[in-house]
């Protein structure tokens, strides 16, 4: 193998790559935030819901949860058009990857409600605590508490997930390695480049995470 | 959307498709099964090394721990590139399908690492005591002790692992490996309509993935009571 | 000469110091028994003792060797000689009675395992379970645990053995049992280090008595001396207290 590393030349995109990583943020932010939404109201049907609205919520997480996103997205983009809704690449990663996070997170959320023991809530009425109380000092910080770490870890993969946008051309970190890869062809320096970009990002989300969840919901969580 | 579908059914669905559908089915089935299984080989010995505790096993202990920091950190697409590139560049002669099932290796190794990890630090500190001053080596006290109580715990997530990457392969598509994803573009770029053809490959993930889920649930369930032996 | 010495042991948990300053001589075939309230670093000097807490300060020698507990060695050596029956038992779970005492002798120090199982057997036997090799250790009550953690201890052939509250996760009924095994040992000359709450127990069989609070050993001597006529303050106050009892 007769190959030199240089970094020099990539080096210069690194602030191209910087707003690549940015957005790659957005994008995470944004599908994790709507798929929060749906989670929630995903998991207050599965928990409240008829047979009915249980039925469709389970058929939607099973779906979402048996089929890559790629695919689901490459439906999104390539066969909506022949419905009459046309997307462009970047609304159609979103929708794409916030419709598969609803899945996921409505499984987490649902598990934490389930968490609340009743014996909880028995001690808390037993103490004389109004409903509000309840919810406000025994539901809410146990809930907090359990659903911290599952939610911090589904972010950090999420994250990893926005890479898939490139295939479409989104100009997020990922998408943006191709092009400095196809205008360089010094892929090995640009792919590992790109990769210490997403270590740093989701070592800094993990380190974040875990200090928030073990110092404001005394959640036990690993820093790395 | 629908009538295309149906006048496009007939021609789509041929012998010559329902093979190739199905043998790129496969491929998407050993792409995540060979690669999970070399993974829980290659991350049980990580897991093991990250529990030795002499000096002379530090470099080792920190060689593991970079490694697994690296591939859980870096997307499946990136790390796909790069083993690509690196292939490409030495010019070895190898066909993609292995440069995908190596990236799949490295990304399986670090998460199942972890989970063997923590499948070993589930087992009761009193359990790691007991064999610690019975002068148990660490690997007679993996062996006789631990991973007997352990492999309960370590199995269902291993499993659930090997499930999601039977859709995250759905990216070595990128670098034109034949399995389920690049088969629909294939067949996309023949003329079908994307919504019968990506639709047709949704469900045959689907197919693959549903029924090994609820193995995967059954498996826990079964697994999950009975506390230990 | 001393079996074992221990000289100014000092220990931590982080930064929480539990032993102070421990010194210690004790000659074969004496049987001394740690007292003191809970905190005082009782169960803590034998857990350093055994190896699993690496002391901060101090010597141990066992019959005139220095032991390092960073050295796997001689660390080796040391549990090669002297074995821990845990307050919590410690059996492998997955392990029936029998594969629990044998398991060391086989497979660490590589003994037959025929002639291991023959011994096992009778050990058991011993301390009253020849009717349950086969069970596993969630099969049994807390007592019959607690007899097969001290067969398993005493399979190794040990010359030391460190009792660390054998009894004191045990319900009352089950705690005579227990005894009546160690004062077998006790009768055969066996060193041991007792930590146990039962005082009518670690009267009768100790050799000396000491007694510990904050890290330190405040008071050791003659079981009668300590329990009936404590020169030092603290002591006295302790032994009235779990005398009144």
């Amino acid at each position: 193998m007769n190959y030199t590393l240089q970094f020099g030349q990539v080096t210069e995109f690194l602030p191209y790559l910087a707003g690549g990583a940015w957005l790659s943020l957005q994008i995470a932010f944004l599908a994790f935030c709507g798929g929060m939404v749906i989670g929630a109201f995903g998991a207050m049907a599965k928990t409240f819901g008829g047979r009915v609205v249980r039925g469709i919520t389970a058929a939607y997480i099973t779906f979402f949860m048996n089929t890559p996103q790629l695919v689901q997205i490459f439906f999104i983009y390539f066969a909506l058009p022949d419905a009459g809704i046309l997307l462009s690449s970047y609304e159609a990663v979103l929708i794409g990857m916030t419709l598969n996070a609803g899945a996921y997170l409505t499984e987490i959320q649902r598990a934490g409600f389930q968490s609340v023991h009743r014996n909880e809530m028995e001690a808390a009425e037993t103490l004389g605590m109004s409903l509000l109380q309840r919810v406000r000092y025994v539901i809410m910080p146990h809930i907090a508490k359990v659903l911290f770490p599952p939610l911090s870890n589904q972010y950090i993969l999420m994250t990893l997930g926005t890479s898939m946008a490139a295939i479409f051309g989104v100009e997020e970190l990922t998408g943006r390695a191709f092009n400095i890869n196809a205008e360089t062809f010094r892929s090995i320096e640009v792919f590992s480049i790109t990769a210490v970009f997403y270590i740093a990002l989701t070592l800094v989300a993990s380190m974040s995470l875990g200090l928030a969840g073990r110092y404001l919901f005394r959640a036990k969580m690993r820093l790395i | 959307m629908l009538e295309r579908i149906f006048s496009e059914a007939p021609d789509f669905f041929t012998y010559y498709n329902i093979i190739f559908l199905l043998e790129a089915m496969l491929a998407t089935f050993l792409l995540s099964a060979v690669g999970c299984v070399i993974g829980f080989g290659s991350g049980f010995f990580l897991a093991v090394t990250r529990k030795t505790t002499s000096l002379a096993y530090l470099p080792a202990r920190m060689v593991a721990f970079v490694f697994i920091e690296i591939f859980r950190r870096t997307p499946f697409l990136v790390t796909l590139m790069m083993v690509f590139f690196i292939f490409q560049i030495a010019n070895v002669n190898i066909s993609l399908f292995t440069v995908a099932l190596i990236s799949v290796c490295f990304i399986a190794t670090a998460f199942i690492s972890e989970i063997v990890r923590g499948g070993f630090d589930s087992v009761h500190q009193t359990q790691w005591d007991a064999a610690a001053t019975l002068n148990m080596t660490l690997f007679q006290t993996l062996r006789y002790v631990i991973v007997p109580q352990a492999w309960k715990i370590i199995l269902p997530p291993v499993f659930s692992f090997f499930i999601l990457f039977i859709k995250d392969t759905a990216l070595a598509s990128q670098i034109g490996v034949v399995e389920l994803t690049y088969a629909g573009k294939v067949l996309n770029n023949k003329g079908f309509s994307a919504a019968l053809v990506f639709g047709s490959i949704l469900v045959l993930y689907f197919a693959l993935s549903y029924p090994l889920a609820r193995f995967g649930v059954w498996m826990e369930e079964k697994l999950a009571p009975a506390r230990n032996r | 000469m001393p079996q074992l010495e221990i000289v100014d042991l000092k220990a931590a948990y982080e930064k929480l110091v539990v032993l102070e300053k421990i010194n210690l001589n004790v000659e074969k075939g004496e049987i001394v028994s740690l007292i003191g309230p809970s905190g005082s670093g009782k169960s803590t000097l034998l857990r350093v003792l055994i190896g699993l807490l690496p002391p901060v300060a101090g010597r141990v020698r066992l019959d005139e060797n220095d032991i390092d507990y960073a050295n796997k060695a001689t660390l080796r050596m040391l549990r090669d000689r002297i074995a821990i029956v845990f307050q919590q038992y410690n059996l492998f779970q997955n392990m029936t009675v029998l594969q629990n005492v044998t398991i060391a002798p086989t497979k660490v120090k590589g003994r037959p395992v025929a002639e291991v199982t023959e011994e096992a057997k009778e050990l058991l036997s011993k301390v009253g379970l020849a009717d349950k090799f086969n069970a596993y250790p969630d099969e049994l009550s807390g007592g019959q645990q607690q007899r097969v953690a001290i067969a398993r201890a005493l399979a190794l052939r040990p010359e030391i053995l460190l009792l660390d509250e054998v009894t004191s996760a045990l319900d009352p009924e089950l705690v005579n049992e227990v005894l009546d095994s160690i004062r077998l040992l006790a009768a055969e000359g066996m060193t041991m280090f007792i930590v146990s709450h039962e005082m009518g127990f670690v009267r009768e069989v100790s050799s000396r008595v000491a007694f510990m609070s904050d890290g330190l050993i405040v008071e050791i001597g003659s079981p009668k001396v300590v329990f009936d006529a404590p020169t030092i303050e603290r002591t006295k106050d302790f032994v009235g207290k779990i005398l009144r009892h």
